[in-house]
């Protein structure tokens, strides 16, 4: 199905300043799941950025504003094609081993609780188990966004056992590194019809069978990605998947504020 | 000013026995490449030496070469000792060593290329893959990325000790920053000053060209799109940091900026450094900063030592830093013992230098023999550096074994250990007169449009008699090492 993506991301410095300087991870895949159909990216010096694929085959553009400035847009829109592959991604960006995706980060590293769960959780097949998964962490940990901050980890999510997709995608990863399967974290987006702000701007975990390659879980939910669902970026975790990820020189502080609409469609 | 000599991970370690003395064969005779500096010696008074000694030392005072001994704040700048009696390399060996040097880092370029990109040398069945994909020093920010002309490291320190007439082995490669080449240069220039009678009576290769081709090296790996003569500069930690003297002074040579980190901005896509006359783009970034260091937008958000941006403009082509992040991966201890395999994957030929044999205490049976042989071996970890945390076995004490065996099995996988290689041995200025004392070699090497390595390189010198550790930080010392020409 088509799916049209508006994506924007305003920062607001309590005082001007030179030389920010962003990372954005705003270019979505093409891949066994999407085809991209129209993608944009507008902000002020997009036009000099540094463009590179990074090693998991992310595109990135490395852009600096020009001038002072006092607050900043970026804004990505474009139209998705979806398929439906019950979360089958297979092997995309050969490249990279997917026991590279065993490490832990201070977000996903484990917890003894999250271990007891995993271990739970064990099946016959990989596929099997990685299901047990999904339904053990979508029932334990309650969507609740205000348990939770963008630097919450892993284990405080699960001892609180609340959190957002952020949390759940955290939590799923940590319990597959304790059965040694691969896991990743993945920024996307979600078509829900009628009312859906909050999940507008997904994540959700990626994990690796031998025989099928990389499979989508959305924990939060409690389903394997549909063709409702359009993939941004991946990473070890929620930092290193960021579609944006900046810093200032000096002190001050900065707000930041996230808006994506998500539509069925080509509008 | 500070200076930590060798800011890598290291450490000559061994029992004198009936070592190799490389002057004096064990019949009392002079080997060939000596009989000159042996004749001279025996003609100079014990007065004599030790006013040169002062001498030297005065004109190292005065170049400011001190050196921080970590853990030691009594005496946290020290001058590091210089031995008057220069090593002698014959012609013929340093050819054999040039041979074996090259073939090894244009391994280790391959292999890091490989370990980066498909991973044939795992997938041949050759190394484990555990050993990479588990292993800190290998960074999967360097997925997939081609650097310029493929290599990885350009600036290499490779340590080798010497057991035989024919026996040389690498001890380690030093494949991330390597220090102490200032040493051979400022050694080679003290020399000359205080002993210009040796020198005309010697065919000495020269050292003095290695700022010229460590210039050379980096501009021939600037992007792909630099046009005109690249820009190069030196990034530094900063005053406060060990070989702080030696960034300053290879900037120097080379006639390009120091900079630091705060020096430095990305802005449309390019690396700029800011100067008198205005901002100027940087294209090769020769830095002596640490991977974790480099970015705080990629590794260490808390650092102030790098430039938010770099990795991604390396990444982009936009600019080369020297050498790769990542390289660590190459001279990890652990990866140390399979070079040997590595070596013969890549050239397809027999490794020329030899490897010491090494047991991985992460591998159940070589750990066991290990922990039972404790009072022979040197255990270092994994990770380590500078002989900090590691373990000379025939010199500690039963208690020093024990504690250490606890900290072997509490971790195996962070320690390897190696036999107590006999280091050979050379004339050495100490007090009274010549006497044999034990060294090491860190020849210097370049790896950018061709391989070039400098003629010799430093010598380290365990000062202490009957001591192996030639480490800076542990009462070593340093000597001019003379390649003789034909």
């Amino acid at each position: 199905m088509l799916i049209s993506i508006h994506h924007r991301t305003s920062y607001r410095y309590d005082r001007p300043f030179n030389h920010a300087i962003q990372a954005l991870r705003l270019t979505p895949p093409t891949d066994e799941s999407q085809i991209i159909r129209s993608w944009s990216i507008t902000c002020p010096g997009i036009e000099y950025a540094a463009e590179y694929q990074d090693a998991f085959g992310n595109v990135v553009h490395l852009v600096t504003p020009p001038g002072e400035t006092d607050g900043l847009e970026i804004e990505a829109s474009g139209v998705i094609e979806t398929n439906d592959r019950a979360g089958v991604i297979g092997s995309t960006h050969k490249i990279v081993p997917p026991a590279i995706f065993l490490r832990p980060t201070a977000k996903t590293i484990e917890s003894p609780a999250i271990a007891a769960l995993a271990l739970q959780c064990c099946r016959a097949t990989r596929l099997d188990t990685l299901h047990a998964l999904l339904s053990s962490i979508h029932e334990t940990v309650t969507y609740d966004t205000d348990a939770t901050h963008a630097l919450t980890t892993a284990a405080e999510a699960f001892r609180a056992k609340r959190g957002v997709c952020q949390d759940h995608a955290h939590i799923f990863i940590a319990a597959a590194h304790v059965l040694g399967i691969p896991a990743r974290y993945v920024t996307g987006y979600l078509l829900i019809e009628g009312d859906t702000a909050a999940f507008a701007h997904h994540a959700w975990a990626e994990a690796y069978t031998d025989d099928l390659g990389w499979i989508g879980f959305d924990a939060a939910n409690g389903v394997c990605p549909t063709n409702h669902y359009a993939r941004l970026a991946i990473g070890f975790d929620a930092p290193t998947a960021a579609p944006v990820r900046g810093t200032m020189r000096g002190a001050g502080s900065e707000d930041l504020s996230v808006e994506v609409v998500v539509r069925a469609g080509d509008q | 000013m500070k200076f930590h000599a060798f800011n890598d991970q290291s450490g000559g370690t061994t029992r004198p026995s009936a070592g190799f003395d490389e002057m004096v064969r064990p019949d009392g005779s002079i080997r060939p490449a000596y009989q000159k500096l042996a004749d001279w010696l025996s003609q100079q008074s014990r007065g004599l030496m030790a006013k040169k000694q002062e001498e030297a030392e005065a004109i190292f005072r005065r170049l400011g070469i001190t050196f921080a001994v970590y853990g030691d704040s009594a005496s946290n700048e020290r001058l590091i000792p210089f031995d008057l009696i220069p090593r002698i390399i014959s012609a013929k060996e340093w050819r054999f060593l040039e041979r074996g040097i090259e073939q090894r880092v244009r391994a280790l370029n391959a292999f890091l290329y490989d370990i980066y990109h498909r991973q044939e040398i795992i997938r041949a069945g050759r190394i484990p893959a555990e050993l990479i994909t588990n292993n800190e020093a290998f960074l999967p920010e360097m997925i997939g990325f081609d650097p310029p002309r493929k290599i990885y490291s350009h600036i290499i320190g490779t340590d080798i000790v010497r057991t035989g007439e024919n026996d040389f082995f690498v001890l380690e490669d030093n494949l991330r920053i390597p220090s102490g080449v200032s040493y051979m240069l400022e050694d080679r220039e003290a020399m000359m000053h205080l002993f210009p009678e040796l020198f005309a009576a010697h065919r000495v290769a020269p050292v003095e060209r290695y700022p010229e081709l460590l210039r050379q090296t980096l501009e021939s790996v600037a992007p792909a799109g630099c046009k005109g003569d690249p820009t190069i500069a030196v990034l530094t930690p900063g005053i406060y940091n060990s070989a702080f003297f030696e960034h300053s002074f290879l900037a120097d040579q080379m006639g390009v900026e120091l900079v630091q980190g705060s020096d430095l901005f990305v802005e449309d896509g390019a690396l700029y450094m800011r100067t008198i006359a205005g901002k100027e783009k940087v294209d090769v970034l020769y830095r002596r900063v640490d991977d974790a260091y480099l970015d705080p937008l990629t590794f260490r958000p808390d650092s102030s030592l790098g430039v938010p941006g770099l990795f991604d403009l390396y990444r982009a082509g936009h600019v080369t830093i020297v050498n790769a992040p990542g390289t660590g991966i190459a001279d990890d201890k652990a990866v140390y013992a399979y070079v040997p395999d590595i070596t013969e994957f890549y050239t397809g030929q027999k490794p020329i230098l030899q490897n010491v044999p090494t047991w991985r205490c992460a591998i159940k049976d070589e750990c066991a023999h290990v922990v039972q042989n404790l009072d022979t071996l040197v255990v270092k970890e994994v990770h380590g550096s500078g002989g900090y945390g590691m373990l000379i076995g025939p010199h500690a004490t039963k208690a020093e074994r024990a504690s250490f065996a606890k900290k072997i099995a509490a971790k195996p996988s962070n320690y390897i250990a190696q036999p107590t290689l006999s280091l050979s041995t050379c004339p050495s200025n100490v007090g009274k007169g010549p006497s044999p004392r034990h060294v090491d070699l860190r020849p210097f090497v370049l790896v950018g449009d061709r391989v070039r390595i400098t003629p010799g390189g430093l010598t380290r010198v365990a000062l202490k008699k009957g001591s192996l550790v030639v480490n800076s930080s542990q009462g070593g010392g340093t000597k001019d090492t003379w390649v003789l020409e034909d």
